[in-house]
């Protein structure tokens, strides 16, 4: 007999998280952060009926159909997923929102979206799989490409590349990570943090496209970001049901406690010590990697669980509005009298 | 602002006695003086004494300084379209002043700042200068205040001169200062004032009075933005998200209001709704879209350039057939246009809107109790036929303030269409979200977050197949846009049916939304004054019900009457109805002005008349 497979806290095997098979090219970074994904909310012991799928237009945003079968998707408009996002929050705010989006989707065409769910804090896990070019259309420059880097036919960007993770955190964002689709075991414990987080969750990551960004000249590509992919810390996420694995007491190790019981932790290594609690620290640590050609910095660069989430700050009920029962809805025929009355 | 016409008010034909309870009044102030609430007293004040009324007004886009006017029709007949003829003009404004009062007819009684010297203008008018400056300085000693104050002067003055009741004008102004009781003693001051003056100052009287009837007993009066918004209140809406728009902002900013008061959940203390301002247009039907898809009651206000923004999600809320209800406050475009102007102007637009082959359903609104009822009714329609609905209401309806009956209670239940919930999927054999189980093209969807393992599914605006899953095969494709249309065309029975007022003639006349009050008074001038009988077909949404084509059909000419320039409606009953498309002739009023009875009977006189001459 063969042996049982391998279950979480609900029960469910890893299958129960998988989705579709992926239409993507074969080698594409977003498949690598699928399959994360698909770890991610099993070791979480999320339910996947719970989770609403979201995306907006892309290479990116075809695959919510790739992971959690059981999961409701949503490939919507191109750049405007954060605003379908919001809008699941407010109808049922028990539902887990995870985006996905890309470069494009996110830093031009949904620029707009971006920083405003980033200000309202809506509770979603969003992710950027991060390539610098618009795959479907075959290879145009997105605004995350650096200034300088080429394109699959020797055409030099000569525009600056918006960096997503410091725009978050001047947006107040309370959850900034970034990583490569080439350090599984990273983003692992970012989306497994993620999971636990409250707000929005931003991760950035470096997803290199096999097809048209995965040249020399691209500093989007698997060799540049094998090349100078450097995580800040070690980090982890210690789940409100376990126990920890780690030593907090060992030098220099932070703790960030999430409002579930959670425990973040991050590590330094030799060369670093950034406290992601430290926003000052994380924005000069972005810049200072934006401007070095020669690093490519990961991990989590800010953390605060501290801030009020959307339906906090709206003051929201909460039980889920969607399926309120008319009578909490519709007001007595006294209302409606007082209602009358003020207006004869 | 007064539109070259010397036709009188019906009935008030060449009377050398008081023409009573038969008037319209204009007010032409500066933008941002504060005379709207002046000008909403005196309508108040009328209303009060029983006489039906109306308010227009007609301001620019503009914070402060630009000119404005506001017209007040009372008749005794019920008659409450806007008039373009005026029979008391009040002249505050020095920069409109001489073009004000070269634009009414002979007869008007002119009452004006009298510093801006009017009265050697004309002859054949009446004035009656009055030293507002002057009163105001005596009644209101805070510099700051005047230009606000001296609006209750006039308020006081036009109460004297024809005929309103002083304990109504103080009824109203309790009314409009019930939380500022300090503001309220300053205005009722210079109302006095003002009323003081003229009786002391003022020997004759215009020809024009008002005198108590019994007239609006019961009625409420009230604009159809806040009509929209207690519809949606009661309908039991929990998703809201808006962007500011004029004439659409008060729907919104109302139903904050209400739900501070009645979404309050005597439990938890907390509000039983979520209203979000969004960043854009785009954001806003991108929450509703979301809202709606997660199973909340979800809408918008808007209008036509906030519908342009968000023609792509309205696709695929049809494509992907998720409810939306959007209500459009419609103003005259193209562009910015005339943005505090109003315009049946998106009809078209709204009927087909979006890429790729669409069509949503669409109700027109014509008065407040449609308002309610139909905001209230689209909730039920984009949930029954699980797609976005527009509710096509305008700037004249949303905005000015309208005599109306109290709202009714809904009774009964509200209709969230074909949901399957946890119980219901498990005894499903072959879930598909977008099969057509019972050949009304309407599918049974599912709500996230629903239990049991059955019922999961990917949403998507690319092709799909029955079961959701992504297909780019041509015949799935057509297959489910035919379905689409057979869906969206069943929903004509179930939305308001036309209202059709036949009186066995053979000139038939369409119309719908704000031009109902114009169409019916036309009527009986073409009736009284030129022997024409009509019937009348009101269309009340779209797509059109079959009554609609046999209706024509039963007609020998027939006019659509409406507020745009190309005939939208005409047009699209063209569309609609190929078999009757030339039997469609076109009267269209496009000024920004609400439509007003003169203009229709003219158009239909001059159509009859050449009728007969190609006879």
């Amino acid at each position: 007999m063969a042996a049982a497979p391998k279950t979480n806290k609900l029960g469910l095997t890893v299958k129960d998280y998988r989705g579709g098979q992926s239409t993507l090219c074969k080698g594409c970074g977003h498949d690598v952060i699928t399959n994360t994904i698909i770890s991610a909310f099993y070791e979480m012991g999320v339910e996947p009926h719970m989770v609403a799928k979201l995306s907006g237009i892309g290479c990116s945003s075809k695959t919510p159909a790739y992971f959690l079968n059981g999961a409701w998707g949503f490939n919507s408009v191109h750049g405007r997923m954060p605003s379908i996002a919001t809008g699941v929050a407010l109808a049922n705010r028990e539902l887990l929102n995870i985006g996905v989006s890309g470069d494009g989707d996110t830093a031009s065409i949904g620029m707009g979206q971006f920083v405003h769910m980033l200000r309202r804090n809506t509770p979603c896990i969003y992710l950027v799989e991060n390539n610098g070019v618009y795959g479907l259309t075959k290879g145009q420059f997105s605004a995350t490409a650096d200034e300088g880097s080429t394109s699959k036919g020797g055409v030099a960007n000569d525009l600056p590349a918006i960096d997503l993770c410091t725009m978050a955190i001047e947006l107040g964002c309370g959850f900034v990570a970034r990583s490569f689709s080439g350090d599984r075991k990273q983003l692992l414990q970012i989306l497994k943090a993620a999971i636990a987080y409250e707000g929005t969750a931003m991760i950035d990551i470096l997803s290199p496209c096999v097809t048209f960004n995965n040249h020399a000249g691209s500093t989007k590509s698997y060799d540049w970001g094998k090349d100078h992919e450097g995580p800040i810390h070690e980090l982890g996420f210690v789940p409100n049901w376990e126990e920890p694995d780690v030593d907090f007491s060992e030098g220099g190790t932070v703790e960030v406690p999430l409002p579930d019981g959670g425990v973040v932790w991050v590590k330094p290594l030799e060369n670093t010590n950034h406290d992601p609690r430290d926003k000052a620290a994380a924005l000069k640590l972005l810049h200072e990697d934006y401007l070095d050609e020669s690093v490519y910095n990961t991990g989590i660069m800010y953390l605060d669980p501290s801030r009020e989430t959307l339906q906090d700050d709206m003051d929201m009920p909460a039980e889920p509005l969607w399926n309120m029962p008319l009578e909490k809805l519709r007001p007595s025929r006294a209302a409606m009298d007082e209602i009358v009355e003020a207006l004869r | 602002m007064s539109e070259p016409s010397t036709a009188p008010d019906s009935a008030a034909t060449s009377h050398p006695e008081p023409i009573v309870n038969r008037l319209s009044i204009q007010v032409a102030t500066v933008n941002g003086s504060g005379s709207q609430t002046a000008n909403n007293t005196l309508l108040r004040a009328i209303f009060q004494m029983g006489i039906p009324v109306s308010g227009k007004n007609l301001f620019p886009s503009n914070i402060a300084g630009l000119p404005t006017w506001f017209t007040i029709r009372a008749n005794a007949d019920g008659y409450t379209a806007r008039r373009k003829e005026v029979d008391v003009l009040v002249c505050m404004n020095a920069q409109t002043a001489q073009e004000d009062v070269a634009g009414v007819p002979a007869g008007t009684s002119i009452i004006y700042e009298e510093s801006l010297n009017l009265s050697g203008l004309r002859d054949d008018v009446e004035f009656y200068p009055v030293p507002f400056a002057k009163l105001v300085r005596d009644v209101c000693p805070v510099v700051g205040l005047r230009r606000l104050v001296v609006n209750m002067i006039y308020v006081g003055v036009v109460a004297e001169l024809i005929g309103i009741d002083t304990e109504e004008i103080e009824k109203a102004l309790q009314k409009a200062f019930a939380t500022k009781p300090k503001a309220l003693d300053l205005n009722v001051d210079a109302v006095k004032a003002g009323l003081a003056w003229a009786q002391e100052n003022i020997q004759s009287r215009p020809r024009f009075r008002v005198e108590r009837m019994d007239k609006t007993a019961g009625k409420v009066l009230v604009d159809g933005n806040y009509a929209s918004a207690v519809g949606a209140l009661f309908a039991g809406v929990t998703v809201a998200a808006w962007y500011p728009i004029t004439p659409s902002s008060s729907l919104t900013e109302s139903l904050i209001e209400l739900a501070d008061k009645y979404r309050l959940d005597p439990e938890t203390g907390k509000k039983n709704i979520a209203i979000l301002q969004a960043e854009d247009e785009l954001a806003a039907i991108g929450n509703v879209i979301g809202a709606a898809w997660a199973g909340a009651r979800a809408m918008t206000s808007t209008s036509g350039p906030g519908i342009s923004l968000m023609s792509e999600f309205i696709g695929l809320g049809y494509y992907a057939e998720v409810p939306a209800v959007l209500v459009n406050v419609q103003r005259t475009g193209p562009s910015t246009g005339l943005p505090t102007r109003t315009m049946q102007g998106d009809v078209l637009f709204c009927a087909y809107n979006s890429h790729g082959d669409t069509r949503h359903p669409c109700y027109y609104p014509a008065d407040i109790k449609e308002a309610y009822e139909f905001t209230m009714h689209a909730f039920d329609a984009a949930e029954r036929f699980q797609t976005p609905v527009f509710v096509l209401s305008d700037l004249d309806l949303g905005m000015n303030l309208w005599m109306a009956e109290p709202f009714e209670y809904p009774e009964g239940g509200i209709d969230r269409g074909k949901v399957l919930d946890e119980r219901a999927l498990a005894e499903v054999e072959d879930w598909g979200r977008y099969k057509d189980v019972d050949g009304d093209g309407i599918p049974y969807r599912t709500i996230p977050g629903t239990p049991g393992g059955k019922g999961a599914y990917f949403t998507r605006g690319s092709g799909h197949d029955e079961y959701a899953v992504y297909s780019e095969d041509g015949d799935v494709y057509a297959g489910n846009v035919d379905r689409l249309k057979r869906k969206i065309s069943g929903s004509a029975d179930y939305l308001p049916q036309p209202e059709v007022d036949d009186r066995g003639s053979q000139v038939g006349l369409i119309a719908y939304g704000t031009s109902h009050d114009a169409v019916s008074e036309a009527r009986d001038q073409l009736r009284g004054e030129h022997d024409i009988e009509t019937d009348y077909l009101r269309v009340r949404s779209f797509p059109f019900p079959a009554s609609v084509q046999a209706w024509i059909e039963a007609h020998d000419r027939v006019y659509v009457i409406e507020q745009n320039r190309d005939g939208q409606m005409r047009n699209l009953m063209r569309i609609e109805m190929p078999a009757v498309a030339d039997h469609l002739q076109s009267i269209r009023h496009y000024t920004g002005m609400p439509l007003d009875a003169r203009t229709v009977t003219d158009a239909v006189v001059a159509a009859e008349a050449s009728a007969k001459e190609s006879n």
